[in-house]
């Protein structure tokens, strides 16, 4: 697992409540140095002890936390950029549903070393679409509830009006049941292919 | 005819056989907002840069097949790359004498999407268009990340250094401190007196009030030490109850003289520690680095412990300045004791 995923969960508790509380992650997880360098951790056991200790200090279930760590990926200005090239992936939030295929190889190419998990939209029933979340390893970090908050999040930003489920585990993978209820319910955000960072 | 070429090749353009636009493709009619190109002429929309060809649709014709570089002549000048293909006598494309010319952004893709606000239906399904705008911005993204990453490891490893050269609980520098200075001293010919300090009656502080009452006295001892010396002097604690002095020009012996009595006299100003007051003083063994035709810090350290260990023998409070004229006694025992070259840690 990439120290990239292990740095967007420091990010997420530092954005959200505050420096303090990840002082105190921090401290839990190297009493030593008082200070956990999200790099360290090119291992995926980091990730999930990482995100034990938060849920320890949040008081919160790891799966909700999870969640909100999707949510925040979208939707906070500090990653703007991630939000971005999320909206690439189609003009309309089913376009971006079936676009999440391609989403691991796209994350390849920009970072070798990210290993996101398989997705793949399995069923397609009118409305109703079935995505499966599927670790690429038997050690790697699933992250099935990020994608519920991720995508709800994006439904947002497409101005999309949908219902998500999580229907658990089918073997190693993940269902979420995303049902479309209206493409163009609220008003996207805007989108436009040049207004790219860095340029 | 031309709903198939503006599906598969949108920034297209068909010439007559005079170099006229007969047909432009819908992104490429999208970079001339201003009017509908056809009827112009293509090279007075567009220098051809190479190869270079004359003006006439005879020379444009000529560079059939050839990889072409042109500028777009209108804001903001885009750099493009094109084909050509020309139109021979049964042509179903355009008539006799014409051409096929087929557009793209190539680099300049990135301000081309800003200038023109372009959007995914500007470009055909199967141009990797998109794909490059992707990478281009997953790229900054991470570059970013990478440079903040960096940013705090240079910010971790600096402190580490300073950290590397510093006693922890005084503030002073420590032994590693002392080989830098002194070597880059050494290094510019610069001269410099040595002094080795210790501490008078400090155990028994330490013994007698606790280790805390004797980390007071360290730091009130190396406080003073500070204000005694000058910004370009060094004062380095070895651990313990052991300085190390580095007073930068110091070439007279009487200078040396007079700044170890003021600097004894203000170590022997009582210390008070909760309520209680601590007495303690210093011993000195001095060493001036002109007095070698070549300084090695090694050699002068062992000088400084020796004089060192004479003036302890005279009794406390007192200082000797090295004479190599007539050398104390080298004493293996205070060289060794100088040896170690662990970090300063807290004192015994």
């Amino acid at each position: 697992m990439h120290w990239l995923v292990n740095r967007s969960v420091e990010r997420f508790v530092r954005d959200t409540y505050g420096r303090e509380t990840w002082v105190e992650v921090a401290r839990l997880l190297d009493p030593d140095i008082d200070a956990f360098d999200a790099m360290q951790g090119f291992d995926a056991s980091v990730t999930h002890h990482l995100m034990a200790v938060v849920a320890k200090i949040l008081e919160r279930p790891a799966r909700a936390i999870e969640e909100d760590i999707g949510t925040y990926l979208v939707t906070h200005p500090h990653n703007a950029p991630v939000r971005r090239l999320l909206r690439f992936g189609g003009d309309s939030f089913e376009d971006f549903l079936h676009s999440l295929e391609d989403l691991p190889d796209r994350a390849h190419l920009a970072l070798p070393g990210l290993d996101l998990p398989r997705l793949e939209v399995i069923a397609c029933r009118g409305s109703v679409f079935t995505l499966a979340v599927t670790p690429t390893g038997p050690d790697s970090v699933c992250f099935g509830s990020a994608f519920m908050g991720l995508l709800r999040a994006m439904a947002d930003d497409y101005g999309a009006l949908v219902t998500l489920e999580h229907k658990g585990q089918d073997g190693a993978r993940e269902l979420i049941e995303v049902e479309l209820l209206a493409q163009d319910h609220g008003e996207a955000r805007a989108f436009a292919l040049g207004a790219g960072a860095g340029q | 005819m031309s709903a198939i070429f503006d599906t598969l090749c949108p920034m297209h353009a068909r010439l007559g056989a005079h170099g006229h636009i007969v047909h432009a493709g819908p992104t490429l009619q999208r970079i001339h907002p201003e009017g509908d190109l056809r009827g112009r002429r293509f090279l007075e929309l567009f220098e051809m840069r190479r190869p270079v060809t004359g003006q006439s649709m005879e020379a444009l014709r000529a560079a059939a097949g050839l990889p072409l570089r042109l500028r777009l002549r209108q804001p903001p000048g885009l750099a493009l790359k094109g084909v050509l293909v020309a139109l021979g006598p049964d042509s179903a494309v355009g008539p006799e004498g014409g051409a096929l010319v087929n557009l793209s952004f190539a680099i300049a893709l990135p301000d081309a999407v800003r200038a023109f606000d372009l959007t995914r239906a500007d470009f055909a399904a199967t141009d990797l268009a998109v794909e490059m705008l992707y990478l281009i911005e997953a790229k900054t993204m991470t570059m970013e990340a990478l440079h903040k990453a960096n940013l705090r490891l240079q910010g971790g490893k600096t402190e580490a250094e300073a950290k590397a050269f510093t006693d922890t609980l005084t503030g002073l520098g420590n032994r590693r401190l002392l080989d830098r200075v002194t070597s880059r001293m050494i290094a510019g010919e610069r001269d410099f007196a040595l002094m080795s300090l210790d501490l008078d009656f400090f155990k028994a502080v330490n013994d007698s009030l606790g280790h805390a009452a004797g980390d007071h006295v360290l730091r009130a001892a190396a406080q003073a030490m500070l204000e005694e010396t000058r910004s370009d002097d060094t004062v380095l604690r070895f651990g313990g109850d052991e300085f190390m002095l580095i007073l930068a020009g110091m070439t007279r012996r009487a200078e040396v003289d007079e700044f170890a009595r003021r600097l004894i006299a203000r170590l022997e100003v009582p210390i008070v520690y909760e309520g209680e007051t601590c007495r303690i003083s210093a011993s000195i063994g001095a060493v001036l680095s002109r007095d070698s035709d070549a300084p090695d810090i090694d050699a002068m350290m062992a000088k400084a412990d020796a004089a060192l260990y004479a003036a302890k023998q005279s009794g406390r409070g007192r200082h000797v300045l090295y004479d190599p004229k007539t050398p104390p006694v080298m004493q293996a025992k205070a060289t060794q004791r100088r040896a170690d070259t662990s970090p300063a840690g807290p004192p015994p």
